[in-house]
């Protein structure tokens, strides 16, 4: 049996997935706890009610990676990937994320997919069903409804594995047909995705960077998806391949009503692409909001720079460039406030010891600044930070 | 059962051939390069127009490996002038980095040599043929007068030596006649801080892994401008980066070029960052220049199929399209070239005359040059 995953059972990868959980269960405790003196989850969320317009609900997700340090392996620290995300995906729309490289993009996508361990606190609705929750054999009957295109194509495909046994080895785990259709089925994806019968018995070697990206593509869609995570596909490409495979996904979109997340870099092309887009700085969003309205009138200072640097493929083109000091701070010791404010241009006395709070400034345009909090929530967040401060004190004395 | 033979097929014997045969050639190439004490007639040149730092000229560089002879760059001409910026485009293995690896002598040898064609380096006081020094000569040309950005700030830089280190040796090796080892320090410090960080001692001391992507390539920068070269060669320097971090070091290499009044030699695939940077515009497909002019004339009225194509294909922020142009079929194989031109089989436009030999050089105004047989009979319009 080639196909038995390592001698392992389901029950035992079962078990060892329980186990694995208890254990972050006791590291991160869903009550606030002091642990090791210093780190403090904040936990309070408000449990969402589920909207069946949305095919996924992400409430206040976090995701930290313990550092770890010294003789013993003692963890030293905390690395917030994902610290606090919040939004909703509609049926059948793409929404694409976009910041600089560490700012939680990737880690973001592989939590919502529940496939980094376990997550530090938040909800992740998929389909009103709280992904977390579920047990080792629900979690695998959901899986092919979720699915992710990996961001390298040159080390994400097995090289010993015949292209047809990449795209149709999940298919069989998961007998998403029978066996007598199996091959018709496996040549209908392929087909679907510009590639032909024949390439079935090569190997990855034997193919381009594009076709390669194809292969990814095929591979996540054989399972029959809703929800397909899309982890920079175009970012290694050409340009010209980056058109075909920017018209693939779309095309496949509108014939099978996929959703997608679609993480890249290049503003160009999550414009091109989205119906929403999120952006992300230091695990945070800082605005989220239709493209139009992200586009046309961004609201945070960071969204702003980020925008104004996308080089324009026109040499009158008049620049009016905001440019960032220094680069992305260390998510392991983020500054303290707003997490822009070491680098913002609109830097007020508030950013600097108090968080701002995620409003909805227009509506379905959400951005995190304390430029658009009212002066009412400036001088909570002062007193909040004030008490904080105090706090630290008193646990320090 | 007999294997069907595929496409580029060859027989151990076949390849055993080719590889014996290539030995011959490439030594041939290597002895002749390893001389000692070599006249300077023998590489001396002039240049064409005084006001070019190089002149690119019918450069072949072919690559003999054992499946068959690559040719990389075939028949390559452009001019770099003093103090501007050329922006060199094309898809990846067209060719873009082999010609300015052509130019350093860079290549990897002994499969890669440069077997025709000359590039002239203009010394100010006198011009040399690259393709045809030395070693010796070379080594007091690389640094001096012509230095290269590398791609990838991860590798270019030695992880197991500071930073400091490895400045050192580049003004050490190139231009350290008569300078103590204090005079090489300041300069390095001095690097550091023209390169915008702040705080140059520490970052002497560091080694690469502590610095971020964005410092790495300012370092690669500093190094590459340590010896005041009058070309320099950024062989896609912002690719790797941020958009945010590419917007800084777009910035300071403009500001940089100002300073010490070099030419830059702009290699990328991005056309934004060639319409922000580049006086000039070469587009290169499969080995050759189709298309070269001003940035004015590449931009605004783009002529060659294959400009106009990734023009089309490239989304623009502000720009709303339903669909990417994206353009048919792919690159040929670089072994077997075809004798028509290139493009054909992936052209949209072809005309009649597509069927003849590769097209040459049709000039449509001064600056602007295009190699497409539409435009045969229209030339100066």
């Amino acid at each position: 049996m080639p196909y038995m995953k390592a001698g392992k059972t389901d029950d035992e990868t079962f078990e060892e997935n329980k186990q694995a959980s208890q254990q972050h269960a006791e590291d991160f405790p869903k009550s606030k706890k002091v642990k090791g003196g210093k780190l403090v989850i904040d936990n309070d969320y408000t449990p969402l009610t589920y909207d069946p317009q949305y095919i996924l609900m992400v409430n206040r997700l976090k995701k930290y990676f313990p550092i770890k340090g010294g003789m013993i392996s003692k963890t030293v620290g905390h690395v917030k990937a994902v610290d606090g995300v919040s939004f909703n995906l509609k049926r059948g729309t793409t929404m694409g994320l976009v910041g600089e490289s560490g700012c939680g993009k990737t880690t973001l996508g592989r939590v919502i997919l529940r496939l980094s361990g376990e997550k530090s606190g938040g909800q992740v609705l998929f389909n009103g069903q709280e992904v977390y929750d579920l047990s080792a054999k629900e979690m695998r009957a959901l899986r092919p409804k979720m699915q992710i295109i990996f961001q390298d194509p040159f080390s994400s495909l097995s090289p010993r594995l015949p292209v047809g046994e990449i795209i149709g080895e999940a298919v069989r785990e998961h007998g998403i047909v029978s066996k007598e259709e199996f091959d018709d089925y496996i040549d209908g994806v392929m087909d679907n995705c510009g590639l032909q019968p024949f390439h079935k018995d090569r190997y990855p070697h034997e193919f381009s960077g594009g076709q390669r990206q194809r292969i990814c593509i095929a591979r996540a869609l054989a399972l029959n998806p809703e929800f397909v995570v899309c982890d920079e596909p175009v970012s290694a490409l050409d340009v010209s391949i980056q058109a075909q495979i920017i018209n693939l996904l779309r095309e496949l979109q509108e014939k099978y009503k996929l959703t997608y997340l679609f993480i890249s870099h290049d503003l160009s092309v999550v414009e091109h692409i989205s119906d929403s887009v999120g952006v992300m700085y230091l695990g945070n969003l800082v605005e989220y909001g239709t493209t139009e309205n992200i586009f046309s009138n961004p609201l945070h200072p960071y969204t702003e720079a980020l925008f104004s640097a996308i080089p324009i493929p026109d040499p009158d083109a008049k620049m009016n460039r905001i440019i960032l000091k220094g680069s992305i701070p260390s998510p392991a010791n983020p500054p303290k406030g707003c997490k822009f404010h070491t680098r913002c241009e609109k830097c007020m006395d508030v950013c600097q010891y108090a968080a701002p709070e995620w409003i909805e400034v227009e509506e379905g345009h959400f951005c995190a600044c304390h430029l658009y909090n009212d002066e009412d929530r400036n001088a909570r967040a002062r007193e909040t930070a004030a008490a904080a401060q105090s706090a630290e004190k008193e646990a320090d004395a | 059962m007999a294997k069907k033979k595929q496409e580029g097929y060859l027989s151990a014997r076949e390849s055993r051939r080719i590889s014996r045969e290539n030995r011959k050639i490439t030594n041939a190439y290597e002895k002749k390069r390893k001389r000692k004490n070599v006249s300077e007639s023998e590489y001396l040149t002039t240049m064409r127009d005084p006001g070019n730092a190089v002149e690119f000229d019918d450069l072949h560089t072919y690559f003999f490996t054992d499946a068959g002879t690559v040719k990389a760059v075939d028949g390559v001409s452009f001019e770099v002038p003093v103090g501007k910026t050329v922006g060199v485009v094309g898809e990846s293995g067209c060719g873009k980095s082999v010609t300015s690896l052509s130019l350093m002598q860079l290549l990897q040898r002994p499969q890669g040599q440069v077997v025709e064609g000359e590039i002239r380096l203009n010394l100010g006081d006198k011009a040399y043929d690259v393709t045809k020094a030395p070693n010796e000569v070379l080594q007091k040309i690389r640094g001096n007068y012509v230095s290269m950005i590398f791609q990838e700030p991860m590798t270019a830089l030695n992880p197991v030596f500071r930073i400091g280190d490895q400045i050192n040796e580049v003004i050490a090796l190139h231009d350290g006649e008569g300078k103590s080892e204090e005079d090489i320090k300041r300069r390095t410090i001095e690097l550091i801080e023209m390169v915008g960080i702040a705080n140059s001692e520490g970052v002497y001391h560091m080694f690469p892994h502590e610095l971020s992507g964005g410092m790495r390539q300012r370092i690669v920068i500093a190094m590459a401008l340590a010896c005041n070269p009058k070309v320099i060669i950024a062989d896609e320097p912002t690719t790797a980066l941020d958009v945010t971090i590419q917007a800084q070091i777009l910035d300071l290499l403009r500001q940089l070029k100002d300073r010490i009044n070099s030419s830059i030699m702009f290699i990328t695939h991005d056309l934004g960052v060639i319409a922000e940077m580049a006086d000039y515009v070469v587009v290169m497909y499969a080995g050759r220049v189709v298309e070269k002019g001003t940035a004015d004339d590449i931009f605004h009225h783009p002529a060659h199929p294959y400009t106009i194509g990734l023009m089309a294909s490239k989304p623009v922020v502000g720009k709303h399209i339903d669909k990417l142009y994206s353009i048919p079929g792919k690159v040929p194989n670089p072994i077997n070239m075809p004798n028509y031109c290139y493009f054909k089989d992936r052209c949209e436009m072809c005309v009649g005359g597509c069927e003849g030999d590769y097209p040459s050089m049709v000039s449509l105004s001064d600056t602007h040059k295009v190699s497409c047989y539409r435009y045969y009979g229209k030339e100066g319009e």
